[in-house]
């Protein structure tokens, strides 16, 4: 993905050499002129497409992240406003199959921000993120619902 | 038109930083608050900012970064904080309410 932004931003500079005017309108036309150029080289070019890379990151963060943050928040405050809580919170181990440290940030963050989950710990080696649920009728559940749409959708992301 | 969209984000902002922080005097234990601190407050500090962004870019015709940044930074900073204040909670042997059911931390990390 790097090598191909540095091309492209190579692309657009000297496209405003060749057009000899050194604006911002220039480089972006230059740049929008370097993105159809790597689109057509991408079978040349390591890794997939980075377009395609950036809307994958923007559809994680948006269609998912922003749509659980609201329901979340919504969970929340119902349950503030609750005159009883019959709650039944716990902690469960949740085994992770993402290994860079970065990964593992990303996704313990997106855990936190999300409808009665909140990350307590990280195993030493990795290999499993201990989570705290607000209401936890069954561990299995949670678990496949947290794999199901983080875990696959920062996969997309950096696999 | 402006004025409605601007004041109804303001308003959802505040309310749901009230409500986080009814929930963190209403919830057990310190893990149960910080499920109200982190996720309630971090939608209403996004909801002020993006109403008062929006007041400036249609009022007064400044378009704000800091603000955007702002949202930015409370969305990055506010999981990494709560995932560090349970932490050490958990490792100085804050105890957990009564009603927990699972507790799948204690037997992996003897400390």
């Amino acid at each position: 993905m790097a090598i191909q932004i540095i091309l492209n931003l190579l692309v657009a500079l000297m496209w405003m050499f060749l057009s000899e005017s050194y604006t911002t309108p220039t480089f972006f036309v230059g740049y929008i002129i370097g993105i159809g150029l790597l689109f057509l080289l991408r079978r040349f070019l390591p890794d997939i497409f980075y377009i395609v890379r950036l809307y994958r990151i923007f559809k994680l963060f948006v269609f998912i992240f922003i749509k659980e943050l609201i329901l979340s928040s919504v969970n929340i405050v119902a349950l503030a406003y609750k005159p009883k809580l019959n709650v039944e919170p716990g902690i469960f181990k949740l085994p992770v199959e993402l290994k860079s440290s970065w990964e593992i940030t990303l996704l313990s963050s997106l855990i936190s921000l999300t409808p009665g989950t909140l990350s307590v710990a990280v195993a030493e080696d990795q290999s499993s993120i201990y989570v705290h649920a607000m209401d936890l009728p069954d561990i299995e559940e949670s678990i496949n619902d947290i794999k199901a749409t983080f875990e696959k959708a920062i996969m997309e992301v950096t696999r | 038109m402006i004025e409605i969209i601007v004041s109804l984000l303001i308003l959802i902002g505040t309310f749901f930083t009230f409500s986080g922080s009814l929930g963190i005097v209403r919830f057990p234990d310190i893990f149960n608050r910080l499920h109200a601190a982190t996720k309630a407050a971090t939608l209403g500090v996004a909801g002020v900012l993006l109403g008062a962004f929006i007041f400036l870019v249609f009022d007064i015709g400044i378009i704000s970064g800091k603000l955007i940044l702002g949202i930015f930074f409370v969305l990055i900073t506010a999981p990494i904080s709560a995932h560090m204040i349970s932490r050490a909670a958990y490792n100085s042997g804050v105890e957990l309410t009564e009603e927990t059911r699972h507790d799948q931390l204690e037997k992996d990390q003897p400390s």
